[in-house]
């Protein structure tokens, strides 16, 4: 098994396209700190009107680790685009080309052959999330330097102290991992469904950008199955981010707010993951090799 | 011994039937030239010998074994090309035979990799990418590929397609050698009779899906012996006549009406001997070579 | 006895002054009382040239979820402070620091006016309200409930021109001599706080804000505890 992880893994690692998803990352996080960097205070300032109206708050705000919270909010939603740009053509891609047929004469079963590339895939998956830690945590704390981090939510603010973040931070990355795993293992099931490379990418993509509209809009008729979507879960990541505090309102080091949602959105997106690979593997073990 | 056991497979997609109650063997050491006009159902066949197409119905036996159960220990035993020579652009010709050397179960060392580069001639491009090679150089890969391991079934499918007559004959050469000089057995599918005719020691042309022909090549391209066709008012009467006569040797198992390859002056026996057994006979045609019946077969929109 | 801040009041006639002029007359002796009390404190104060000291904030307002922190707070005279969080971000109330009791005692600029006792945790003080005589300062009325026998200050109470209305309350300990607080505590008034969802970029369900947190979400307190006073040691005039 090992050897059909590394041989998808050395395919990865050789294909152009896997490095797209690393540069458009890069770019994107470059541009947005550097905006941040040069005009960051107006946007803090903008965020913080009402809060400075009663409160005069001093300290770096605007330091590396809000920077990471605000790259996180705004990539972890399009990360997944990315992610589907390899996924969704793990195997599909392979039928495009014709190599389907070379692989699957080898004398290793298709179920070990599908787990094999669902593991490289994951594995791109989990090296482009640490790419983006890399950018996204450790450069904006090396250009932005570390203070608490003071999180602006809908109805109220969170100071989280500064040696209370880090793990904070590991937990929403592996959090993120599972997420984005979840969107691997859809892109897989596309993918297995296909004989062409685009179909899949753009499936899971509009997918993806579907149940995320469902997700976020606050229409009654929606809240039914928002609890059963995986786009809803993936946002939880940000539950790492929230204090629970005592009856004096004051927050608990260390503590995270809802932990049990933490959890729930696991189980959810765990039990998609699995659902979605059992299925890829169902299909692609029935399916007749005609590209 | 069989290397290949096809007992009455047949594959039906939707509505159409790509392969219809298809049985063949292949021997060890055998050349197997499997005939077919394009769609006629031999890619189909070869996919199920692969187990890349699930057979509707039928058995498939690979070395003794049937290849449902036993797949995986088969396919280490078998190289193959499928149709095109589909391979990763992005992947030089020695990465392609490294990648497809690790997902072998027996160990498979450099010099076996750069001998296989040789054997296929592409030594001189080996750390090329694939995207910058001909259509040719490609296929030759594709039988690196298939080679890598030094399997003792190479199934071959329309290996010469679109290639030049140079790369026409190396192919031809290359499936002598390995017969001859390595003792594998090779099973070598074409649209085209002038091909196979040169390489073959056996011959299977089947035509929708179906067995046309089939036999020794020398037996079959035999120049002293004519194709046959028999037209009856009651073909069941006349073939159960021939079963029981010495005609019955030459008889071409064919579904769709009563051929024979036969000496050609056996033929006024064959109208005789019907004729006495009270056959009511239409007409009896003759066709010079399995080329022309192979011709006639495959046009023939029947 | 400072008399000079009634002509102030006068000249700039303003409605408010006639009528504290008018309040001053009749209650003139009351004030004589007052004035001394207010500059028993001032006193108390001035033995201290500066200090710092360090000391545990704990900050209780509604929409705000901060845990304890350490805060380091400097005093350089006349009314130099600056609360300074220990390598964090800090929440203040905004000009509440400034109106501190030395930056209200300091100026001079006021008129002190008894009003009563009241009892305060047991302690029957003397309610004072200074009525500022210059127009520049930054407040508009402050009431100081001071205890007659130590001429600490309990509490005060100050009515801001610009952010509104500030309670600060204080407790005393090992350096009640010099009039400095162990724990003070200052509250103040809040406003909506409320960002809407398309910029924090959260959709998830809404959190529901319980009944008693609304009620108490107007009001907000910030409360530090001190320790480890260094009174008159020098403070440098870069900490401000």
């Amino acid at each position: 098994m090992w050897k059909l992880i590394s041989v998808e893994l050395y395919k990865i690692y050789k294909r152009p396209r896997t490095y797209i998803a690393f540069g458009a990352i890069a770019a994107l996080i470059v541009v947005i700190q550097l905006g941040l960097k040069i005009d960051g205070e107006s946007y803090s300032g903008f965020l913080m009107k009402d809060i400075n109206d009663t409160l005069s708050i001093e300290g770096k705000i605007l330091n590396g680790y809000l920077i990471c919270y605000i790259l996180l909010q705004l990539l972890l939603v399009h990360v997944p685009l990315l992610v589907a740009l390899i996924a969704a053509d793990m195997i599909s891609g392979e039928a495009n080309l014709g190599t389907l047929r070379l692989i699957f004469t080898t004398p290793y079963s298709r179920t070990q052959w599908v787990m094999a590339k669902f593991v490289a895939a994951s594995t791109y998956t989990i090296l482009l999330l640490i790419w983006l830690a890399f950018l996204a945590l450790f450069v904006s704390i090396w250009i932005f330097g570390t203070d608490d981090l003071f999180l602006m939510k809908s109805n109220y603010v969170v100071l989280i102290t500064e040696g209370d973040v880090m793990w904070r931070y590991v937990g929403a990355f592996v959090f993120a991992a599972f997420a984005l795993m979840t969107v691997t293992s859809l892109g897989f099931l596309m993918s297995s469904l296909a004989n062409n490379s685009i179909g899949p990418i753009v499936g899971t993509m509009s997918a993806i950008v579907f149940l995320t509209i469902l997700s976020t809009l606050n229409i009654p008729l929606f809240s039914l199955i928002k609890p059963y979507l995986f786009t809803t879960h993936m946002n939880n990541w940000k539950e790492f981010f929230d204090l629970q505090v005592n009856a004096d309102n004051e927050a608990i080091k260390g503590s995270i707010l809802n932990i049990a949602k933490i959890k729930n959105s696991l189980i959810v997106l765990t039990l998609h993951i699995i659902l979605f690979v059992g299925a890829s593997v169902l299909i692609v073990k029935k399916k007749d090799i005609l590209s | 011994m069989s290397v290949i056991e096809v007992q009455d497979i047949s594959k039906q997609f939707g509505t159409l039937k790509a392969v219809d109650s298809l049985s063949f063997e292949v021997q060890q050491g055998d050349v197997f030239g499997f005939l077919g006009q394009n769609g006629s159902g031999k890619s189909t066949t070869i996919r199920m010998l692969l187990s890349l197409i699930h057979p509707s119905s039928g058995s498939i036996k690979l070395f003794g074994l049937p290849l449902k159960e036993h797949r995986n220990e088969l396919l280490e035993k078998v190289g193959a090309i499928i149709e095109r020579p589909d391979l990763y652009p992005y992947l030089t010709a020695k990465e392609h035979l490294q990648l497809f050397a690790k997902v072998r179960k027996k160990h498979i060392t450099t010099s076996d990799i750069n001998a296989t580069l040789e054997k296929v001639g592409l030594s001189n491009r080996s750390t090329d990418r694939v995207q910058t090679f001909s259509l040719g150089m490609k296929q030759r890969l594709g039988i690196g590929i298939a080679l890598v391991h030094n399997p003792s079934l190479i199934i071959l499918d329309e290996p010469t397609n679109g290639l030049d007559p140079q790369g026409i004959a190396d192919i031809r050469h290359l499936i002598q050698y390995l017969a001859k000089e390595e003792g594998k057995t090779v099973f070598v599918s074409s649209h085209l009779l002038s091909e196979i005719e040169q390489v073959a020691s056996q011959i299977l042309i089947i035509h929708k899906g179906k067995k046309v022909a089939g036999g020794a090549t020398r037996q079959l391209l035999d120049p002293n012996k004519t194709i046959v066709h028999i037209t009856t008012l009651n073909e069941e009467a006349a073939l159960k006549a021939i079963k029981v006569s010495t005609f019955a040797n030459y008889l071409l198992p064919r579904k769709d009406g009563i051929y024979f390859c036969m000496p050609q002056e056996q033929i006024p026996l064959l109208h005789k001997a019907l004729v006495m057994a009270d056959i009511p006979l239409l007409n009896v045609e003759t066709k010079n070579s399995l080329e022309d019946y192979f011709l006639q077969v495959t046009s023939n929109t029947q | 006895m400072n008399r000079t801040p009634y002509k102030n009041t006068i000249t700039v006639a303003s409605k408010k002054a006639i009528l504290l002029f008018l309040l001053c007359v009749i209650t003139s002796t009351i004030n004589a009382q007052a004035n001394m009390l207010i500059e028993k404190v001032s006193q108390k104060l001035a033995l201290v040239n500066d200090y710092t000291a360090t000391g545990i904030m704990k900050t209780d307002v509604a929409f705000i979820k901060a845990s304890l922190g350490k805060v380091k707070v400097y005093f350089k005279k006349p009314n130099q402070l600056k609360i300074k969080k220990e390598g964090g971000i800090s929440l203040l109330p905004k000009g509440g620091v400034s109106v501190s009791l030395n930056s209200l005692l300091n100026t001079k600029q006021f008129v002190a006016m008894e009003s009563g006792k009241q009892l305060f945790k047991g302690k029957e003080l003397q309610v004072i309200k200074l009525i500022p005589t210059d127009d520049a300062l930054d407040w508009v009325i402050s009431t100081l409930w001071i205890d007659p026998a130590t001429a600490l200050v309990y509490k005060t109470f100050t009515t801001t021109k610009e952010n509104g209305t500030y309670e600060v309350t204080m407790e005393y300990g090992a350096h009640a001599q010099y009039g400095l607080p162990s724990k003070i505590i200052f509250g103040f008034n809040t406003k909506d706080y409320k960002l809407p969802s398309g910029i924090t970029l959260e959709f998830g369900e809404e959190e529901p804000v319980s009944k008693a947190k609304a009620l108490k979400a107007k009001k907000g307190t910030i409360e530090i505890t001190y320790s480890n006073y260094s009174i008159n040691n020098g403070v440098s005039n870069t900490m401000f």
